[in-house]
């Protein structure tokens, strides 16, 4: 057994003996608010009563147990440091719902590139030759939008101007669209430019893909065959 | 021989199993690893409780919080864009160390390396093709994530930062798969990539230098495929890792994914 502590024994002993003797001479219910104190909220409850004076005592109005003075330096009323504001909002866990869903999708997306990739390779095509340049020479897909412009303007016009006033059109576009609400029929001003900026692309990239066949003019799949690598 | 088996009955292998188990679990090291309070320590009974612990104890703390607003997990708001260009990043990730192991960034090695890796490696051919068809679906994931957000209006305050933070990630990803075109060194990288930069060097001012510096030279050649190798599995990566940090960051300090229409 451990031993314990000799003061700690005797605070023990001074505190029952304490309970006791005042258990059988105030019948318990005195609490441990300062008299003073008290009385104060006794006057404060009747509303003719006048405040007592301090009671004569050696220790200032306001003393706590043990004389120690405590004073009021301000009031932080709750809300104005954190917003406190509870509004309930409809949650659920995280565990299961999204992570089990996460899960699935992941699942579902690997099936996919691997299903995918079981039955079309890759192309590897011959080694470069610099010596030989296929007919038509096309970029990756999603830069045959911008190949599709060379086409019909200057390559400064095609290749830096006009991406460049889509970057930096998207990159603005939280800050110049100044409506507040997410709902669609509030905004259909920018739906409409978004998917016009959006088809814009979409069709520049299929006909560059598909409608461009040798020395890059216009040709008919169907008619002329496919000039297009992923 | 009847009188040593009554005298030392069997330990059962269930019973074993059930010992070992507790000594492990108790052990300084299993305790090290798994946190106060994770599942992995105190065992799981499904109850709220249970439930936001498992999140609350392991390193998922970092990407989702405990609770997610009801709408935020509906399949139909979101279509999981997001997440599976992230995914797909991962699985690009790791299809693409496996093939930094058979693949040598020179002229005279880059083709041969890639034929010999689809015909005489193990499962060569087939990481090759999840990490080509991969990185195209992941442009395309990107893409239609970047659309979702667009018309659902979620880059409205407080997430204007983070949307931009998102075309810099859409850039990023188309860079990382420009990069990697040239790599095979076949026909279709070189003169796709050779017509892809011939536009760069129209930027104004520092259009030609820009291009000098990427492809190593005037005209794309030997160097400029050492320089886009060393862009695409290190600089790229790194600097996307980066923002896909500030990015879902800032998804939970801008207090999840946007409202319901």
């Amino acid at each position: 057994m451990t031993e314990i502590p000799e003061h700690l024994l005797k605070r023990a002993q001074a505190a029952r003996e304490k309970a006791a003797g005042q258990g059988g001479a105030q019948g318990g219910d005195e609490s441990r608010i300062p008299s003073d104190l008290l009385e104060r909220s006794k006057a404060a409850g009747s509303a003719a009563a006048v405040v007592p004076a301090a009671p004569a005592t050696s220790l200032p109005a306001g003393a706590g147990p043990g004389g120690h003075t405590q004073r009021l330096l301000t009031v932080v009323k709750a809300g104005s440091i954190q917003d406190v504001k509870a509004e309930p909002v409809d949650k659920v866990h995280t565990w299961p719902h999204l992570l089990s869903i996460e899960f699935v999708a992941a699942l579902a997306c690997t099936a996919f590139t691997f299903m995918f990739s079981w039955f079309v390779n890759a192309p590897l095509l011959q080694a470069a030759n610099f010596n030989q340049t296929p007919n038509p020479s096309k970029a990756p897909w999603y830069f045959l939008g911008l190949q599709e412009l060379l086409t019909m303007f200057h390559p400064m016009i095609a290749g830096v101007t006009i991406p460049g006033m889509g970057l930096i059109a998207l990159i603005f576009a939280p800050y110049v669209d100044r409506n507040p609400s997410n709902k669609p029929e509030d905004r259909k001003f920018m739906t409409s430019m978004m998917t016009m900026f959006l088809m814009f692309w979409a069709i520049l990239v299929i006909i560059g893909s598909f409608f461009r066949g040798p020395g890059f003019n216009f040709i008919f799949p169907w008619r002329d065959g496919i000039f297009f690598e992923l | 021989m009847a009188r040593t088996l009554e005298e030392k009955p069997r330990i059962s292998v269930k019973e074993r199993l059930a010992k070992l188990g507790e000594s492990v679990q108790g052990s300084q090291a299993w305790n090290s690893i798994f946190r106060p309070g994770s599942i992995f320590r105190k065992g799981y009974t499904d109850s709220p409780r249970n439930r936001s612990y498992v999140v609350m104890n392991s390193v998922l703390y970092h990407l989702h919080p405990v609770k997610v607003k009801r709408h935020a997990v509906k399949v139909s708001y979101t279509l999981c864009l997001g997440g599976l260009s992230f995914f797909l990043f991962i699985l690009l990730t790791v299809t693409g160390i496996f093939l930094m192991f058979f693949y040598r960034p020179t002229a005279a090695d880059a083709w041969q390396d890639i034929q010999s890796l689809q015909t005489s490696v193990t499962f060569g051919l087939m990481v090759r093709n999840m990490h080509r068809w991969g990185a195209h679906l992941m442009v395309l994931s990107v893409f239609l994530h970047m659309a979702r957000v667009f018309y659902h209006g979620a880059y409205k305050a407080p997430r204007e930062f983070n949307w931009v933070v998102g075309v810099i990630l859409l850039t990023l990803t188309l860079l990382l798969s420009f990069t990697g075109y040239l790599l095979p060194w076949d026909q279709l990288a070189l003169w796709a990539v050779a017509v892809g930069t011939n536009m760069m060097g129209y930027s104004p001012v520092i259009g030609s230098q820009v291009r000098f510096v990427l492809l190593g030279g005037v005209e794309i050649g030997p160097e400029t495929l050492l320089r886009w190798y060393v862009l695409h599995v290190l600089l790229f990566p790194f600097v996307t890792v980066i923002f896909l940090a500030i990015h879902f960051w800032r998804v939970r300090k801008d207090g999840g994914i946007s409202g319901p229409l």
